[in-house]
Protein backbone atom coordinates (compact mmCIF):
# COMPACT_ATOMS: atom_id res chain seq x y z
CA UNK A 1 0.00 0.00 0.00
CA UNK A 2 2.78 2.46 0.95
CA UNK A 3 4.64 1.57 -2.24
CA UNK A 4 1.58 2.39 -4.29
CA UNK A 5 0.87 5.65 -2.49
CA UNK A 6 4.46 6.74 -3.12
CA UNK A 7 4.31 5.77 -6.78
CA UNK A 8 0.93 7.48 -7.28
CA UNK A 9 2.29 10.65 -5.69
CA UNK A 10 5.18 10.63 -8.11
CA UNK A 11 2.96 10.13 -11.14
CA UNK A 12 0.13 12.48 -10.25
CA UNK A 13 2.19 15.62 -10.83
CA UNK A 14 0.07 18.38 -12.26
CA UNK A 15 -3.14 16.37 -12.36
CA UNK A 16 -4.32 17.14 -8.85
CA UNK A 17 -2.31 18.13 -5.81
CA UNK A 18 -1.81 14.99 -3.82
CA UNK A 19 -0.06 14.51 -0.54
CA UNK A 20 0.44 11.23 1.25
CA UNK A 21 -2.32 12.10 3.69
CA UNK A 22 -4.76 12.81 0.82
CA UNK A 23 -4.16 9.41 -0.66
CA UNK A 24 -5.84 6.37 0.79
CA UNK A 25 -7.41 3.06 -0.16
CA UNK A 26 -10.44 4.77 -1.67
CA UNK A 27 -8.58 7.34 -3.73
CA UNK A 28 -9.75 6.90 -7.33
CA UNK A 29 -6.92 6.52 -9.82
CA UNK A 30 -8.74 7.19 -13.07
CA UNK A 31 -11.76 9.12 -14.29
CA UNK A 32 -12.95 12.63 -13.45
CA UNK A 33 -12.06 12.26 -9.78
CA UNK A 34 -8.91 10.28 -10.48
CA UNK A 35 -5.45 11.48 -9.58
CA UNK A 36 -3.90 10.14 -12.78
CA UNK A 37 -4.32 10.78 -16.48
CA UNK A 38 -3.92 7.85 -18.90
CA UNK A 39 -0.20 8.46 -19.35
CA UNK A 40 0.17 8.72 -15.59
CA UNK A 41 -1.38 5.26 -15.27
CA UNK A 42 1.11 3.84 -17.79
CA UNK A 43 3.98 5.39 -15.84
CA UNK A 44 2.53 4.14 -12.55
CA UNK A 45 2.31 0.55 -13.82
CA UNK A 46 5.90 0.67 -15.08
CA UNK A 47 7.21 2.21 -11.85
CA UNK A 48 5.28 -0.27 -9.69
CA UNK A 49 6.48 -3.31 -11.65
CA UNK A 50 10.08 -2.18 -11.14
CA UNK A 51 9.53 -1.41 -7.45
CA UNK A 52 7.91 -4.80 -6.87
CA UNK A 53 10.85 -6.48 -8.57
CA UNK A 54 13.39 -4.54 -6.49
CA UNK A 55 11.51 -4.99 -3.21
CA UNK A 56 10.20 -8.54 -3.48
CA UNK A 57 12.53 -10.04 -6.06
CA UNK A 58 9.69 -11.25 -8.27
CA UNK A 59 8.66 -10.09 -11.72
CA UNK A 60 4.95 -9.34 -12.18
CA UNK A 61 2.95 -7.92 -15.07
CA UNK A 62 0.31 -5.63 -13.59
CA UNK A 63 -1.33 -5.03 -16.96
CA UNK A 64 -1.69 -8.64 -18.06
CA UNK A 65 -4.74 -10.25 -19.66
CA UNK A 66 -6.21 -11.01 -16.26
CA UNK A 67 -6.16 -7.38 -15.17
CA UNK A 68 -7.61 -6.17 -18.42
CA UNK A 69 -10.38 -8.75 -18.45
CA UNK A 70 -11.45 -8.51 -14.79
CA UNK A 71 -15.02 -7.29 -14.51
CA UNK A 72 -14.01 -4.67 -12.01
CA UNK A 73 -10.73 -3.14 -13.10
CA UNK A 74 -7.98 -3.42 -10.48
CA UNK A 75 -6.94 0.09 -11.47
CA UNK A 76 -10.06 1.74 -9.96
CA UNK A 77 -8.56 2.91 -6.69
CA UNK A 78 -5.30 2.73 -4.77
CA UNK A 79 -6.84 0.01 -2.58
CA UNK A 80 -7.99 -2.21 -5.44
CA UNK A 81 -4.58 -1.87 -7.08
CA UNK A 82 -2.81 -2.69 -3.81
CA UNK A 83 -4.96 -5.84 -3.40
CA UNK A 84 -4.37 -6.88 -6.98
CA UNK A 85 -0.60 -6.31 -6.76
CA UNK A 86 -0.54 -8.25 -3.50
CA UNK A 87 -2.26 -11.23 -5.12
CA UNK A 88 0.18 -11.18 -8.03
CA UNK A 89 3.20 -11.01 -5.72
CA UNK A 90 1.89 -13.93 -3.65
CA UNK A 91 1.25 -15.92 -6.82
CA UNK A 92 4.72 -15.21 -8.18
CA UNK A 93 6.32 -16.18 -4.85
CA UNK A 94 4.32 -19.39 -4.68
CA UNK A 95 5.52 -20.34 -8.15
CA UNK A 96 9.06 -19.67 -6.92
CA UNK B 1 27.01 10.48 -25.92
CA UNK B 2 30.25 8.80 -24.87
CA UNK B 3 29.02 6.34 -22.28
CA UNK B 4 25.63 5.68 -23.85
CA UNK B 5 24.10 2.28 -23.17
CA UNK B 6 23.13 0.65 -26.45
CA UNK B 7 21.27 -2.64 -26.78
CA UNK B 8 21.34 -4.48 -30.11
CA UNK B 9 19.45 -7.69 -30.81
CA UNK B 10 20.75 -10.41 -33.11
CA UNK B 11 24.44 -9.68 -32.69
CA UNK B 12 25.83 -13.16 -33.39
CA UNK B 13 26.69 -12.26 -36.97
CA UNK B 14 25.90 -10.04 -39.95
CA UNK B 15 24.61 -6.50 -39.49
CA UNK B 16 24.07 -6.99 -35.74
CA UNK B 17 27.68 -7.90 -35.09
CA UNK B 18 28.92 -5.04 -37.29
CA UNK B 19 26.69 -2.61 -35.40
CA UNK B 20 27.94 -3.92 -32.04
CA UNK B 21 31.54 -3.32 -33.18
CA UNK B 22 30.63 0.09 -34.59
CA UNK B 23 29.05 1.34 -31.36
CA UNK B 24 31.81 -0.08 -29.17
CA UNK B 25 34.23 1.92 -31.33
CA UNK B 26 32.00 4.96 -30.79
CA UNK B 27 32.45 4.57 -27.03
CA UNK B 28 29.05 3.15 -26.17
CA UNK B 29 28.55 0.43 -23.60
CA UNK B 30 27.07 -2.16 -25.93
CA UNK B 31 24.83 -5.03 -24.90
CA UNK B 32 23.81 -7.65 -27.42
CA UNK B 33 21.86 -10.84 -27.56
CA UNK B 34 21.29 -13.83 -29.76
CA UNK B 35 19.66 -17.23 -29.49
CA UNK B 36 22.98 -19.03 -29.67
CA UNK B 37 26.45 -18.48 -28.29
CA UNK B 38 28.80 -16.14 -30.13
CA UNK B 39 32.29 -17.03 -31.28
CA UNK B 40 33.74 -13.56 -30.78
CA UNK B 41 34.39 -11.18 -27.89
CA UNK B 42 35.00 -7.49 -27.67
CA UNK B 43 35.94 -5.20 -24.81
CA UNK B 44 33.01 -2.94 -24.06
CA UNK B 45 30.51 -5.51 -25.32
CA UNK B 46 28.35 -7.74 -23.11
CA UNK B 47 26.47 -10.66 -24.59
CA UNK B 48 23.28 -12.34 -23.43
CA UNK B 49 21.81 -15.55 -24.73
CA UNK B 50 18.11 -15.00 -25.28
CA UNK B 51 15.40 -15.72 -27.79
CA UNK B 52 13.86 -12.31 -28.54
CA UNK B 53 10.34 -13.77 -28.51
CA UNK B 54 10.71 -15.50 -25.12
CA UNK B 55 9.02 -13.06 -22.74
CA UNK B 56 10.51 -14.32 -19.44
CA UNK B 57 14.01 -14.36 -20.96
CA UNK B 58 13.54 -10.85 -22.34
CA UNK B 59 12.28 -9.57 -18.98
CA UNK B 60 15.26 -11.15 -17.21
CA UNK B 61 17.62 -9.47 -19.67
CA UNK B 62 16.09 -6.06 -18.99
CA UNK B 63 16.12 -6.60 -15.22
CA UNK B 64 19.84 -7.27 -15.52
CA UNK B 65 20.38 -4.14 -17.64
CA UNK B 66 18.46 -2.05 -15.13
CA UNK B 67 20.50 -3.40 -12.23
CA UNK B 68 23.88 -3.16 -13.95
CA UNK B 69 23.53 0.07 -15.93
CA UNK B 70 20.49 1.77 -14.41
CA UNK B 71 19.45 3.04 -17.80
CA UNK B 72 19.16 2.37 -21.51
CA UNK B 73 19.68 5.02 -24.16
CA UNK B 74 19.39 3.11 -27.42
CA UNK B 75 17.71 -0.04 -28.67
CA UNK B 76 18.38 -1.41 -32.14
CA UNK B 77 15.92 -4.15 -33.03
CA UNK B 78 18.09 -5.95 -35.52
CA UNK B 79 17.28 -9.62 -34.87
CA UNK B 80 15.40 -11.01 -37.81
CA UNK B 81 14.89 -14.12 -39.83
CA UNK B 82 13.77 -14.42 -43.41
CA UNK B 83 11.92 -17.08 -45.31
CA UNK B 84 12.38 -17.04 -49.05
CA UNK B 85 9.70 -19.26 -50.38
CA UNK B 86 6.53 -19.10 -52.40
CA UNK B 87 3.60 -18.64 -50.02
CA UNK B 88 2.04 -21.91 -51.21
CA UNK B 89 5.17 -23.72 -50.09
CA UNK B 90 5.51 -22.02 -46.72
CA UNK B 91 4.68 -24.20 -43.70
CA UNK B 92 2.87 -22.72 -40.70
CA UNK B 93 5.88 -23.40 -38.47
CA UNK B 94 7.93 -21.05 -40.67
CA UNK B 95 5.21 -18.42 -40.53
CA UNK B 96 5.12 -18.60 -36.76
CA UNK B 97 8.85 -18.51 -36.37
CA UNK B 98 9.29 -15.50 -38.68
CA UNK B 99 6.48 -13.59 -36.96
CA UNK B 100 7.81 -14.47 -33.52
CA UNK B 101 11.33 -13.26 -34.12
CA UNK B 102 10.56 -10.26 -36.29
CA UNK B 103 7.31 -8.94 -34.84
CA UNK B 104 6.93 -10.34 -31.32
CA UNK B 105 10.65 -9.84 -30.64
CA UNK B 106 10.59 -6.24 -31.82
CA UNK B 107 7.49 -5.57 -29.74
CA UNK B 108 8.79 -7.16 -26.54
CA UNK B 109 12.15 -5.40 -26.72
CA UNK B 110 10.56 -2.06 -27.54
CA UNK B 111 8.10 -2.41 -24.67
CA UNK B 112 10.70 -3.33 -22.08
CA UNK B 113 13.22 -0.78 -23.40
CA UNK B 114 10.64 2.00 -23.29
CA UNK B 115 9.96 1.24 -19.62
CA UNK B 116 13.64 1.83 -18.85
CA UNK B 117 14.01 4.81 -21.18
CA UNK B 118 10.88 6.50 -19.81
CA UNK B 119 12.55 6.80 -16.41
CA UNK B 120 15.11 9.18 -17.91
CA UNK B 121 12.69 10.80 -20.34
CA UNK B 122 15.05 9.92 -23.17
CA UNK B 123 15.51 7.08 -25.61
CA UNK B 124 16.07 6.06 -29.20
CA UNK B 125 14.57 2.93 -30.73
CA UNK B 126 15.54 1.87 -34.24
CA UNK B 127 13.84 -1.00 -36.05
CA UNK B 128 15.10 -2.79 -39.12
CA UNK B 129 12.75 -3.41 -42.03
CA UNK B 130 13.80 -4.41 -45.53
CA UNK B 131 13.91 -3.20 -49.08
CA UNK B 132 11.70 -6.21 -49.87
CA UNK B 133 8.87 -4.32 -48.17
CA UNK B 134 9.17 -1.32 -50.50
CA UNK B 135 9.37 -3.67 -53.50
CA UNK B 136 6.52 -6.00 -52.39
CA UNK B 137 8.99 -8.71 -53.29
CA UNK B 138 7.37 -11.96 -54.39
CA UNK B 139 8.65 -15.14 -52.81
CA UNK B 140 8.96 -13.47 -49.43
CA UNK B 141 5.33 -13.05 -48.37
CA UNK B 142 5.75 -13.79 -44.67
CA UNK B 143 9.06 -11.99 -44.33
CA UNK B 144 7.61 -8.89 -46.02
CA UNK B 145 4.39 -9.14 -43.96
CA UNK B 146 6.42 -9.35 -40.75
CA UNK B 147 8.44 -6.27 -41.70
CA UNK B 148 5.23 -4.41 -42.65
CA UNK B 149 4.13 -5.11 -39.08
CA UNK B 150 7.47 -3.81 -37.79
CA UNK B 151 6.96 -0.61 -39.77
CA UNK B 152 3.42 -0.23 -38.40
CA UNK B 153 4.77 -0.79 -34.88
CA UNK B 154 7.42 1.85 -35.51
CA UNK B 155 4.82 4.41 -36.51
CA UNK B 156 2.39 3.71 -33.67
CA UNK B 157 5.09 3.40 -30.98
CA UNK B 158 6.53 6.71 -32.21
CA UNK B 159 3.26 8.35 -31.20
CA UNK B 160 2.77 6.42 -27.98
CA UNK B 161 6.30 7.04 -26.71
CA UNK B 162 6.83 10.61 -27.92
CA UNK B 163 5.72 12.19 -24.65
CA UNK B 164 8.36 10.11 -22.84
CA UNK B 165 11.17 11.60 -24.92
CA UNK B 166 11.59 8.38 -26.92
CA UNK B 167 11.86 8.37 -30.70
CA UNK B 168 11.14 5.29 -32.81
CA UNK B 169 12.37 5.06 -36.39
CA UNK B 170 13.08 2.40 -38.99
CA UNK B 171 15.66 1.70 -41.64
CA UNK B 172 15.15 -0.55 -44.65
CA UNK B 173 18.46 -1.97 -45.83
CA UNK B 174 19.05 -3.22 -49.37
CA UNK B 175 20.71 -6.63 -49.77
CA UNK B 176 23.98 -6.79 -47.85
CA UNK B 177 26.52 -9.60 -48.03
CA UNK B 178 25.27 -11.49 -44.98
CA UNK B 179 24.01 -15.00 -44.27
CA UNK B 180 20.46 -13.74 -44.72
CA UNK B 181 20.85 -13.39 -48.48
CA UNK B 182 23.41 -16.14 -49.05
CA UNK B 183 20.63 -18.57 -49.91
CA UNK B 184 19.03 -16.22 -52.44
CA UNK B 185 19.96 -16.93 -56.08
CA UNK B 186 22.50 -14.43 -57.45
CA UNK B 187 20.30 -13.42 -60.40
CA UNK B 188 17.45 -12.56 -58.04
CA UNK B 189 19.71 -10.31 -55.99
CA UNK B 190 20.99 -8.71 -59.21
CA UNK B 191 17.43 -7.99 -60.42
CA UNK B 192 16.60 -6.50 -57.04
CA UNK B 193 19.70 -4.29 -56.96
CA UNK B 194 18.93 -3.02 -60.47
CA UNK B 195 15.67 -1.53 -59.18
CA UNK B 196 17.58 0.78 -56.84
CA UNK B 197 18.55 4.32 -57.90
CA UNK B 198 22.08 3.38 -56.86
CA UNK B 199 22.46 -0.20 -58.09
CA UNK B 200 24.91 -1.82 -55.69
CA UNK B 201 24.81 -4.08 -52.65
CA UNK B 202 24.63 -2.26 -49.33
CA UNK B 203 27.24 -2.36 -46.60
CA UNK B 204 26.96 -2.49 -42.84
CA UNK B 205 28.45 1.02 -42.80
CA UNK B 206 25.49 2.25 -44.89
CA UNK B 207 23.16 0.91 -42.20
CA UNK B 208 25.23 2.27 -39.30
CA UNK B 209 25.28 5.72 -40.91
CA UNK B 210 21.49 5.98 -40.87
CA UNK B 211 21.26 4.59 -37.35
CA UNK B 212 23.91 7.09 -36.18
CA UNK B 213 21.61 9.82 -37.46
CA UNK B 214 18.55 8.43 -35.67
CA UNK B 215 20.50 8.02 -32.41
CA UNK B 216 21.86 11.55 -32.32
CA UNK B 217 20.55 13.70 -29.49
CA UNK B 218 19.83 16.36 -32.12
CA UNK B 219 17.42 13.93 -33.86
CA UNK B 220 14.87 14.31 -31.08
CA UNK B 221 12.32 15.81 -33.51
CA UNK B 222 12.55 12.86 -35.90
CA UNK B 223 10.27 9.96 -35.13
CA UNK B 224 8.02 7.45 -36.92
CA UNK B 225 10.25 7.68 -39.99
CA UNK B 226 11.30 4.95 -42.40
CA UNK B 227 14.43 5.43 -44.45
CA UNK B 228 15.06 2.94 -47.25
CA UNK B 229 18.61 2.69 -48.57
CA UNK B 230 19.65 2.68 -52.21
CA UNK B 231 17.18 5.25 -53.51
CA UNK B 232 13.99 3.25 -53.60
Amino acid sequence: MALIVGAVQEQSNGRRPATATDLGRDTPLLGREGVLDSLGLVSLVVALEQTVEDTYGVSVSLADERALSERHSPFRTIGTLADYAGRLIEGARARG
Amino acid sequence: MDDAVTLITGTRKGIGRALAEHYVRAGHRVIGCSRGDIDWTLEGYTHYRADVADEPAVKDLFTDIRRKYGRLDHLINNAGIASMNHSLLTPLSTVQSVLNTNVVGTFLFSREAAKLMAKNGYGRIVNLTTVALALRLDGEAIYVASKAAVLALTQVLARELASMGITVNAIGPVPIETDLIRSVPKDKIERLVQQQAIPRLGTCDDVANVIDFYLRRESGFITGQHLVLGGL
